[in-house]
């Protein structure tokens, strides 16, 4: 690293106070510019924010989208999704590894770009798609992937060529040629409501009146767990902490999800307004908006919003002022980017890389409400979530309450990809059935549907009849349909391996048993398996889905057990049957060839060439 | 933080409010704070453990003490006793899961016992010997090949062998205030990683309690010239099943005792049985 490079990373620790907890900004920052995190400016890293080489080292090599090796002046991270790969992933794949010549995770020969597969980067309902430079681009052929490819080698940026691309529309907005592909709007989140209304309203109640109100609505966390929130904003209230922070979890990493991308693109101001009235509610200061990577293009168009914010007077230093009742609420958001990492999607994991720390969950108790951020009570809150609280304080907790089933009020989101006529995001009263959602969106031949995301099941048609709330088939928001073309076993196997690279590897069960199970579905697959190898699966898959420490490792064999149930045809049609008591599985040559490496020569029972001069 | 000699399991005292818990339907009393796996040893029930360590924060990661707590699986070393506890400890379920995360061990590293110097005082085969673990599994063998870093004058380490205990980790960062090691890599290629180039760009000492054989429960901390020096027979788990300190109700002694450099000189070489292990 020459002195100009060294001064660069200076600045950019600079740039945040040398504050170790800013430690995902400065990495973002020395990339940008390095393109890589070079082991120079870990040394000078280390020295700026008082940290040890060794803990920047642990922090940038657990993000996928820091590299520690040196990298081209331009990334390409195609989407390796299971959605992307059914959409003509494949021949993108192909043709950077011809036109680039290099395989993913290298730098072409010219040193100028390099290209990595990715999971899910929230563009299902437009697959095959790649982020480039930060930019995403959606539905890519290779041929357009090819016009991108020659105009950054002659030295058009990335905005130029987006611009190119889609002339016509505005140069200013990294994200105008997305579409929103909003297919069903529903009475909360896809209607138009006043955020300045419910605002003054919500202010003009005590705190804890916001609370109730928010209780009697019976408004449930939408990322998956169902907790109720008013439970979650009373934990953090009650705690006599006055420093409290209110977080907001938009690292929508669930593969075929993309709803909260939707969210934050149209409606950014219902989002902060939600978590100015949440932080009111709850007594906090300060707000963080945690913005996975994959949406980093939204960045700059999210700050506009927060600006114009400031400047009317919503967002920041005294917005409600009481010398009587002795009332100053300040509240002001950050926004905080992640780097490619799924697990910071649990609340414990994202408030560490809030802190510039290992995306590793924290053991639970104490739960964030009383041991968040920087030690202080933390509500973290999911991006639909509180995008319901300004249509709830609008129109009152009775009104959201009058939709949805006994135990799931309101209505919900789904992102619907995959194998269907109208992909995009859905807005139903909870309690729709599968099917009808099914019909909607135009999948006329579906045959299994994985609910939920990766960490979701995969079911058949006998259960379409279901219904998608808390009681019966809880759902986060990820519907992917697949046809009566697709190969189930090929869909389970994508998710094992998703599991596998996305594991922190804290605990021995996800680190390690997540790699068993997937190397046991490789077996079936490839015809070497019997009966006892699903036993063996099964058993597996218990351990990992009830030792492991948080919810990745509890859901992570969801996929194998689900379509195990659900689809046992596909499964016992490739198991062998032993004939003579011997083990079918069992193949010789395989069996040989570990013996044969190790010894350097062939077997003289079994290589009938042996002797005649071979060599392996 | 406390150092390892005065470690806050040996500071049990008698609190006013006692918790009442039961154990696989024995009755327990246990104090406020303290941990199931704490409440557990001062009632000399021994939950197998791996990552945890006497005199280091619990982190719960090897899961190996997994006990089923009011229906709930949960790590015995990070999970607070509750009043009325039931907890579930040495049923078939919970065993038949921690034979499973021991041998998900075995097959992660590389871990020969015949040609490995922690054979005998390693707690990752201690525990397989007290699980009965003696035959292959059906977990396929990973067999990772990371080279070993052998540049420090007095100590290697072979990574090959770690089971990603971190508590060589917290050893170094919380009682020798060094922070020599991190985790560094996620998933299944998550690795300690040295702060430094290699271990001799450190400033790692043998005489750190993070090199001390009480730290590393295998054989990936090497500590140079002192292996194979306890003849089979006299080794730490050679004369008690790994546990039964714990459930002796035995005082927690210091489980080895160190041995001195200057001692293995040639002469102590030929004769290394002399060197008595603990009384």
């Amino acid at each position: 690293m020459n002195t100009c490079d060294q001064e660069r990373v200076k600045q950019a620790c600079l740039a945040c106070d040398n504050d170790p907890a800013r430690l995902m900004d400065i990495l973002w920052a020395v990339q940008d510019h390095l393109h890589f995190i070079s082991p120079a400016s870990i040394t000078t890293i280390a020295e700026q924010t008082g940290l040890h080489k060794v803990e920047v080292e642990g922090v940038a090599s657990f993000y996928a989208f820091f590299h520690q090796r040196d990298a081209g002046q331009h990334q390409i991270y195609l989407c390796d999704d299971i959605i992307d790969q059914l959409s003509g992933y494949q021949a993108l794949y192909d043709f950077l590894l011809d036109y680039l010549e290099c395989p993913p995770g290298e730098t072409s020969p010219d040193g100028l770009i390099s290209w990595h597969n990715t999971p899910c980067i929230g563009m299902s309902d437009q697959a095959p798609a790649a982020i480039i430079d930060q930019i995403v681009f959606v539905n890519l052929c290779p041929s357009q992937l090819r016009q991108i490819i020659d105009m950054l080698r002659s030295g058009a940026s990335v905005e130029t060529i987006r611009a190119r691309l889609y002339s016509g529309q505005s140069k200013a907005s990294h994200h105008a040629h997305i579409q929103s592909n909003i297919r069903r709007r529903g009475k909360v989140h896809l209607s138009e409501h006043s955020c300045k209304h419910a605002l003054t309203r919500a202010l003009s109640m005590q705190p804890v009146e916001v609370v109730n109100a928010i209780e009697q609505a019976r408004l449930r966390g939408r990322g998956g767990a169902g907790f109720p929130i008013a439970n979650k904003w009373l934990m953090a209230r009650e705690n006599s902490e006055h420093k409290r922070y209110l977080i907001c979890n938009a690292d929508e990493g669930e593969p075929g999800t993309f709803k909260d991308r939707v969210l934050l693109t149209e409606y950014p101001e219902r989002l902060f307004t939600g978590m100015i009235i949440a932080a009111w509610a709850i007594g906090a200061d300060e707000g963080i908006l945690y913005l996975r990577a994959e949406y980093r293009y939204l960045h700059t168009y999210l700050e506009q919003v927060l600006e114009r914010m400031r400047a009317r007077g919503d967002l920041g230093k005294d917005l409600l002022v009481d010398t009587t009742e002795a009332i100053q609420f300040s509240f002001d958001i950050r926004i905080q980017l992640g780097a490619g990492a799924y697990i910071c999607g649990e609340e414990s994991a994202l408030i560490a890389s809030c802190e510039g720390r290992r995306g590793e969950p924290a053991n639970k108790p104490p739960f964030p409400t009383q041991h968040g951020y920087h030690g202080k009570p933390t509500v973290v809150n999911n991006v639909e979530t509180l995008c319901a609280i300004v249509p709830i304080m609008e129109h009152g907790p009775q009104w959201f309450c009058s939709m949805g089933t006994k135990e799931s009020k309101g209505t919900k989101l789904y992102s619907i990809s995959g194998d269907c006529n109208y992909p995009g995001v859905y807005e139903y009263e909870f309690g729709i059935r599968l099917k009808e959602l099914l019909r909607d969106a135009g999948a006329e031949d579906a045959q299994a549907v994985q609910v939920g995301g990766a960490s979701g099941i995969l079911i058949g048609p006998a259960d379409f009849d279901r219904q998608l709330s808390f009681e019966d088939m809880p759902c986060a928001g990820a519907i992917m349909v697949f046809n009566s073309q697709r190969n189930i076993l090929e869909i389970v196997n994508y998710f094992m391996r998703f599991f596998i690279e996305e594991s922190c590897g804290y605990c021995t069960p996800c680190r390690v048993g997540t790699v068993f199970m997937q190397k046991s579905l490789q077996k079936v697959i490839d015809g070497y398996a019997e009966a006892a190898d699903l036993d063996y699966l099964c058993k597996l898959s218990n351990t990992v889905a009830k030792t492991s420490r948080c919810g990745l490792g509890h859901a992570a064999p969801n996929p194998l057990i689900s379509s195990m149930q659900n689809f046992p045809l596909v499964y016992s049609a490739l198991l062998k049957v032993s004939k003579d008591g011997r083990q079918a599985g069992f193949d010789i040559q395989q069996a040989l060839q570990e013996a044969r490496v190790i010894a350097k020569r062939r077997s003289l029972i079994y290589d009938p060439d042996f002797g005649n001069g071979y060599t392996l | 933080m406390a150092t390892h000699s005065d470690h806050p399991k040996a500071t049990y005292s008698e609190a006013p409010d006692s918790i009442h818990f039961t154990v696989d339907g024995e009755a327990f009393v246990g104090s406020p704070g303290q941990t199931i796996m704490q409440a557990c040893d001062a009632n000399q029930c021994y939950i197998p453990r791996l990552c945890d360590c006497d005199g280091l924060v619990p982190q719960g990661s090897c899961r190996v003490c997994s006990v089923k707590s009011n229906g709930r699986i949960v790590a015995a070393c990070t999970q607070p006793i509750e009043d009325g506890a039931v907890i579930e400890h040495a049923t078939p379920e919970i065993m038949d899961m921690r034979k499973d995360l021991v041998q998900m061990l075995f097959h992660e590293g590389n871990h020969l016992c015949p040609i490995c110097e922690a054979s005998g005082h390693c707690e990752l085969q201690a525990m397989a010997y007290r699980f009965g673990l003696s035959q292959a599994s059906a977990y396929p063998y990973l067999q990772p090949v990371r080279p070993v870093d052998a540049s420090h004058p007095d100590i290697a380490l072979d990574t090959n062998r770690c089971i990603l205990c971190g508590r060589c980790i917290r050893a170094s960062r919380d009682i020798d205030h060094k922070h020599i090691f991190e985790y560094v890599g996620r998933g299944i290629d998550k690795r300690i990683g040295v702060n430094g180039k290699s271990l001799a760009d450190t400033n790692a000492s043998i005489d750190d309690y993070a090199m001390s054989e009480e730290v590393c429960p295998v054989g990936c901390i090497i500590r140079k010239r002192e292996g194979f020096s306890r003849p089979v027979g006299q080794r730490l788990f050679d004369k008690h099943i790994i546990g039964s300190d714990i459930e002796s109700g035995s005082p927690h002694f210091k489980r080895y005792h160190r041995i001195d450099l200057v001692q293995l000189d040639e002469s102590m070489q030929e004769t290394p049985d002399k060197e008595s292990d603990q009384a």
